[in-house]
């Protein structure tokens, strides 16, 4: 997997082009082809969590609320989380956090895209219902990109159909 | 911009000259007058598949160019042929390594009594040109009617020649079918590997069978759902560079990259439109999801559609003037239509379960879509009008079609259940001849581009 030159990928976003190459290697056919090993400095999505993060995370009920099938409404269970969430933020004014909203591999790749947004969006709602100023939430959506639990079954679907709060200073 | 071409060669059709045995054979319109003959029947031919002979193609006088020898060249040459007829499903093929050596002389002037187990032959050269190119023929006949059906020749550099026999299978292919072709032209998709919850993803170009891949960006970001230009000269998809999903757009000829729509908001699910100039996209703006069009070179976004729910997958149809897409404004994700304009939105699909990532055929006549219920994902197609739906795969997540360019042929996705391991599959409009497409590593979210020219 590693012969590759990681000069070819260097950081670039992209590497290569079909169709018009001008430079073709002499030699052909093509070299089969390998996984680059690119110099990552790792998806953003993993290193976003601030210094105040782990004080959050301990300090709240939960940094994730969890939604049905395709729903994206805030249950009871949700609700105290995210009182709990809010009571810290508005104990923690500096404090500035994403949610990221997630779907289960149920539903179809673009639209878990906009049924993460829903749900990154209620929860922010609901904090700003609370009292947290909107200005300090952003949001992203996953889809079903970052799945949490591993499996095809019930109980994985319902842990990756959530909001996740984080503290990003 | 394209710095290798397929030419057509239009040799001189000099069939009598006196170095007859080592003239190459002319190459010029077949003598077959289309009527009549041999014909492939892509809705029943798979029960039947017509035996064809594809014996490896020899050459005028062996040559080391930079794709190597030429009489190595003539056997690949004739497995790609092989390769390509066999993998529609529609022929039984008898390639080159089953088949005798045929003599240099005899490729335009067949045996046709000297063969046997076939109804069909494919006989071609290749000869290296001087000036560092390759000249392959192609020639194709009916062995019960003795006639040649199918004379075609491609100049092409030594980089290119997987695409001349790619060009030769599309030319039988088209003349024994009556169908469109499709061998030559390339997938872009998304190679993918790791772990289910923190999947690496790179954007990559392939040619339809797999040969000539190559990965386009280096998997430090999430990137999804690549689309393939009409042109072949750029490809939009979705990234989340610097935790700003948005969509962003790949010059082919600059091998440059841009942010397309530059946007706080998450934006995603790019299709370009039939002539190229337009993309429609969907944006997601505090929960709701909407569809819109940008221009390829930027500009202000157009919405089309503004009901409360998340509306996305707009695909245009081929003449430019209506959007497929799916909505759920009535409850669940079903598929509607409207025009070009985002007037006139009507609700096509009407069956149980859940319709997503339409995409409509290229020949107008279908659409194809993600059909969800009953805790399996499958790929299907209905009329353009709704009505006529057939579902073709029953796995259990099968998603994201996309149209081979002349509309016989649906790539997309398949994972078996707990995987998350996807791969690409095809599946023909019958629904009979499902094939794994080979990939390096896994893959999602194909994209077929046209035709090449």
């Amino acid at each position: 997997m590693a012969k590759m030159t990681t000069g070819l990928v260097l950081g670039l976003a992209l590497v290569a082009t079909a169709g018009c190459t001008k430079k073709r290697p002499p030699e052909l056919p093509p070299t089969p082809a390998e996984t680059p090993v690119a110099t990552d400095g790792g998806e953003s999505s993993d290193t976003v969590a601030g210094r105040l993060n782990e004080q959050f995370k301990r300090e709240v009920t939960s940094d994730t609320v969890h939604f049905a099938l395709d729903q994206y409404d805030i249950d009871s269970e949700a609700r105290s989380i995210l009182d709990s969430q809010a009571a810290w933020l508005t104990a923690h004014p500096e404090a500035r956090v994403t949610l990221e909203g997630h779907a289960d591999e149920r539903g179809t790749r673009e639209y878990n895209l906009g049924l993460g947004d829903r749900r990154a969006n209620a929860a922010k709602n609901y904090l700003a219902a609370r009292g947290v100023s909107a200005t300090r939430i952003t949001t992203i959506s996953y889809g079903k990109e970052r799945p949490l639990a591993l499996g095809s079954d019930e109980a994985s679907w319902a842990q990756n159909r959530r909001a996740v709060t984080i503290v990003i200073n | 911009m394209r710095t290798f071409k397929i030419a057509l060669a239009v040799l001189a059709t000099s069939a009598g000259a006196a170095h007859a045995q080592v003239t190459p054979p002319p190459i010029g319109q077949a003598q077959d007058d289309q009527s009549g003959g041999l014909v492939v029947d892509v809705e029943g031919g798979m029960s039947a598949p017509l035996p064809i002979l594809i014996p490896a193609m020899p050459t005028s006088a062996v040559a080391s160019t930079p794709a190597g020898s030429t009489d190595e060249l003539g056997r690949k040459l004739a497995q790609i042929v092989d390769d390509d007829l066999r993998n529609t499903g529609l022929f039984k093929t008898v390639g080159p390594g089953a088949t005798r050596a045929i003599a240099y002389s005899e490729v335009n002037q067949p045996n046709y009594a000297g063969w046997s187990g076939g109804q069909a032959l494919v006989q071609g050269y290749v000869r290296a040109d001087g000036n560092g190119g390759l000249t392959i023929g192609c020639y194709l006949y009916d062995l019960a009617a003795q006639t040649e059906l199918v004379r075609q020749g491609f100049r092409v550099a030594p980089g290119d020649w997987r695409r001349a026999a790619h060009k030769c299978a599309d030319a039988i292919y088209t003349r024994l079918t009556g169908e469109g072709p499709y061998f030559d032209s390339q997938i872009v998709y998304v190679a993918e590997q790791g772990p289910k919850g923190k999947r690496r993803k790179q954007i990559a170009i392939m040619d339809q069978d797999g040969a000539n891949h190559r990965f386009l960006t280096n998997g430090q970001n999430i990137v999804l759902t690549p689309r393939m230009s009409p042109k072949q000269n750029a490809i939009v998809y979705m990234s989340y560079e610097g935790r700003r999903p948005s969509i962003w757009i790949y010059d082919m000829s600059a091998r440059s990259n841009r942010r397309l729509v530059d946007n706080v908001s998450q934006n995603f699910a790019p299709h370009f439109s039939p002539d190229g100039r337009n993309i429609l996209f969907s944006m997601s703006v505090a929960g709701n999801t909407d569809i819109y069009r940008i221009a390829v070179s930027g500009g202000s976004p157009q919405r089309l559609t503004n009901a409360p729910g998340i509306d996305t997958g707009g695909s245009y149809s081929p003449d430019g003037n209506r959007i497929v897409f799916e909505s759920d404004r009535g409850g669940t994700q079903q598929l509607y239509v409207m025009n070009a304009d985002g007037s006139n939105q009507k609700r096509i699909s009407f069956g149980g379960g859940r319709y997503a990532t339409p995409v409509w055929s290229p020949r107008g006549d279908l659409i194809a879509f993600t059909r969800t219920g009953g805790g399996a994902f499958r790929i299907g197609v209905m009329n353009s009008g709704g009505g006529g739906e057939k579902l073709l795969t029953s796995a259990w997540g099968d998603e994201g079609p996309t149209w081979s360019p002349n509309g016989r042929v649906l790539m997309f996705f398949r994972a078996a259940q707990g995987s998350g391991r996807p791969d690409l599959w095809s599946v023909d409009l019958t629904g009979v001849n499902a094939r794994k497409i080979p990939t390096p590593i896994d893959g999602s979210d194909p994209s077929w581009g046209p035709i090449r020219p």
